[in-house]
């Protein structure tokens, strides 16, 4: 007799399928947020199996701090070329540029910064709706996250106000000004990710594998070296966070277990060539994925500020 | 350490272990005081869920605030006014697997005003789990609590007597309580119930046998979660599939694809087969299924919950909302509903209000016609005709819709007997309701013509 069941990676795959084309259905002018991370490599599967054979019914949208890794963004385009999306960017350095992002003093990362650039392209094309590739596993604050988040005309997150989310109802009504963050992702774990990407024999930007790399000891751990500054008539835009001469550089094998951006992500030491290799070490890994993220520990209650201003 | 990743590690055989084939939802409920938060936090640390950097969080904050002594609660409250609070005031979602099976749990706050925050947690939850503070006994939001999980048809329950330490680990008293649940939940619409004793804070009978219970033969915590059966939970009677978008290629490029006329939805209920005849709600129209589309491929059959897109032999006019329906069994139609609701906004519900209400994938009108009851889930007494029904009331209700729902009593389908009402101008999502079964089903021959 054949079984009438459905196996955790299916049963998510379904769930986040059946949000996808709620989605679509809800919304003028979806987005989906796409940064060539393996999250968001997932998402553009999911949305294949949501609406193929018809075009993916929104545009691909990312924001740039500026200090991306080089591999990330050409994976990313190419990603998008192949699908025959429309991939929009907006970056940290034009919104500084025109004043709507504005640097602390002395703060090297620009973590923050994606905020106002991420709610200055909501605005600029009228998206009531961006999808994203956050996971409910990954942070405390997250935790608490709805699939549909629920964001005011600034953008903010109000976790003591919530939709209550009840069976598979999503309520995405909104008035003018308004929009919605909506995680298709919320119910999966990093493990469930790579063994996603493995079933859908998904391709990931090299630097998830090992590789070697110049690195450097700060905040306990091994961050990239940037790359050298060549344009002397601006300034450096990793000033603050190259080596100084009491942080020797070292050149390890190493691999992203998560990506930010160069200033943010921690490399891990590791020997990991291949998706079985990483699923090993998901599984043997004694730390989350989000302890290797500089931007989470700059206070027990870093990303449930962000989240409250508008951050995604 | 996330720097030097024990390479020799990598390749030992804990690290190939098989995929875990099941998922169990479960949520857990109690009152404020009646350690769930310690609970969940037990279970990650004793199933080695917890990960270093989470454990030396634990013990920072522990130093700077608990006097050195880790707080297992504090995994779970994961906002700062939690934290400050030392309570929970939303549903925390955690994950955590062991080789059998891997389980989403629902952390749901107990306090009376956060009702809403059960029905939330549980609406989906295959099991609950209902703590119950050994020295206090079955009190007011335990009956509360098991008759929200007896309502929304949780196909299993576990009361956790917990903080048995306290107690002296007196089966005398773990009996009391038990036969102090078996008075009531006869009364209510629960199949399936487990008693186990443990202490969440010594981890007693949670993941490892406890010694002090030596007169407790049945399973720990852990080890029901991971073996209740779940294979029957789901929904394969009468097929069921909402339509949720309607999947029409724009100039498609392969030829083969110009007609495509895809209906895309998640399965409600039940299996389709290919070649099988269906009806389409609420237009009548019978028709075949030509083909169960997949980006993976052709399927000869889908069931409950898959996500598919059908297209049929017919080219009828198919929108959101419209219900394909297997014939062997068909639902109810109809704009009079009988429901019951669980009132989640501060503003009360009032007869003759307007709302939005959505319903598998449609959204209409809606006005609330009558209040018949408000039910008292701390005694279960039934007051008839209330004037309103306020925040966390439970109550019957009649309500009007501007267009047919195609639908199903909530004791035999979850997903096509449930709806939710949103407030127009706020859109808060107010109600949680529950569909009374139809009085009759759609008559075949309504509007039947073949094509």
């Amino acid at each position: 007799m054949k079984s009438y069941h459905l196996d955790h990676l299916e049963y998510l795959e379904t769930e986040a399928i059946h949000i996808m084309r709620e989605v679509a259905a809800e919304f003028e002018r979806p987005a989906l947020l796409f940064s060539g991370g393996k999250d968001s490599i997932c998402l553009l599967r999911l949305a294949e199996k949501a609406f193929r054979p018809s075009d993916i019914p929104m545009p691909f949208l990312n924001v740039e701090t500026g200090h991306e890794f080089p591999e990330l963004i050409e994976f990313r385009d190419r990603r998008a070329a192949q699908l025959g999306a429309k991939l929009i960017v907006r970056t940290v350095d034009q919104a500084i540029a025109n004043g709507t992002a504005v640097p602390a003093p002395g703060e090297i990362s620009r973590n923050k910064l994606q905020i106002p650039v991420l709610l200055g392209a909501i605005e600029e094309f009228r998206f009531d709706c961006a999808i994203g590739g956050a996971r409910r596993d990954e942070e405390k604050a997250r935790a608490k996250e709805r699939f549909f988040s629920f964001r005011d005309a600034f953008g903010q997150w109000d976790p003591k106000n919530q939709r209550p989310e009840i069976w598979n109802l999503y309520n995405g009504r909104l008035n003018a000004g308004e929009n919605m963050r909506v995680f298709p992702l919320s119910n999966w774990t990093e493990m469930d990710v790579w063994e996603y990407i493995k079933k859908e024999k998904l391709e990931v930007p090299n630097i998830y594998f090992s590789h070697t790399r110049e690195c450097f000891r700060r905040g306990g751990q091994w961050l990239p070296v940037p790359p050298a500054h060549t344009d002397a008539t601006k300034p450096d835009p990793y000033a603050g966070a190259r080596p100084t001469a009491k942080e020797p550089i070292k050149s390890l094998v190493v691999r992203v277990r998560t990506i930010a951006d160069m200033i943010s992500t921690g490399m891990i030491e590791s020997p990991a060539n291949t998706v079985d290799d990483i699923i090993a070490e998901v599984s043997a890994a004694r730390v989350t994925e989000r302890g290797t993220r500089a931007d989470d520990k700059a206070s027990e209650a870093a990303m449930e500020d962000r989240k409250k201003a508008g951050y995604f | 350490m996330s720097n030097s990743s024990p390479i020799s590690d990598l390749r030992s055989p804990i690290s190939q272990s098989p995929a875990p084939v099941e998922l169990l939802r479960f949520n857990t409920c109690g009152s404020v005081d009646d350690g769930k938060s310690t609970l969940i936090g037990r279970l990650l640390y004793d199933s080695k869920s917890l990960m270093e950097d989470q454990i030396e969080a634990l013990e920072r904050s522990a130093d700077l605030t608990g006097g050195g002594q880790i707080n297992l609660a504090n995994l779970t409250d994961g906002l700062r006014a939690e934290r400050e609070q030392g309570i929970t005031i939303d549903v925390a979602y955690r994950y955590f697997a062991t080789p059998r099976r891997k389980f989403i749990v629902a952390d749901t706050p107990g306090h009376v005003q956060y009702t809403r925050n059960m029905v939330t947690g549980a609406s989906t939850a295959n099991l609950s789990i209902v703590l119950v503070d050994a020295r206090q006994g079955v009190i007011e939001q335990s009956r509360r609590h098991t008759y929200l999980a007896s309502l929304l048809r949780i196909p299993h329950l576990v009361i956790a007597i917990n903080k048995m330490d306290l107690v002296d680990w007196s089966e005398q008293r773990y009996l009391e309580i038990r036969s102090e649940f078996e008075k009531f939940l006869p009364l209510l619409d629960i199949k399936d119930v487990k008693f186990i004793p443990l202490s969440a804070l010594n981890g007693d009978n949670v993941v490892d046998a406890s010694k002090h219970t030596p007169w407790y033969v049945g399973p720990t915590l852990l080890g029901h979660l991971e073996t209740v059966h779940i294979a029957s939970d789901l929904n394969l009677n009468g097929f069921r599939l909402p339509v949720q978008w309607v999947n029409r290629p724009n100039n498609p490029t392969n030829k083969e694809l110009h007609d495509f006329r895809g209906l895309s939805g998640q399965v409600a209920s039940g299996i389709v087969k290919t070649g099988q005849k269906v009806m389409v709600l609420p237009s009548g129209h019978r028709s075949t299924v030509k083909e169960i589309w997949t980006y993976d491929g052709t399927l000869p059959e889908a069931f409950c919950p898959q996500s598919v897109t059908i297209q049929l032999a017919h080219d009828l006019d198919i929108s959101r909302g419209d219900m394909i329906v297997g014939l062997e069994s068909l639902p109810g139609m109809g704009t009079d509903l009988h429901a019951k609701v669980c009132w989640m906004n501060a503003r009360p519900l009032q007869p003759g209000r307007k709302y939005f209400l959505k319903h598998t994938t449609q959204t209409v009108q809606a006005v609330v016609t009558s209040i018949d009851s408000r039910i008292n889930i701390n005694n279960y007494e039934v007051q008839p005709e209330p004037a309103e029904l306020v925040l966390n009331d439970i109550g019957e209700i009649r309500i009007k819709t501007a267009k047919p729902l195609v639908y199903d009593g909530y004791a035999t389908n979850r997903l096509t007997g449930s709806f939710i009402l949103i407030e127009q101008g706020t859109n808060a999502t107010v109600a949680a309701g529950m569909l009374q079964p139809p009085l009759e089903t759609v008559k075949p021959e309504y509007n039947d013509f073949a094509i």
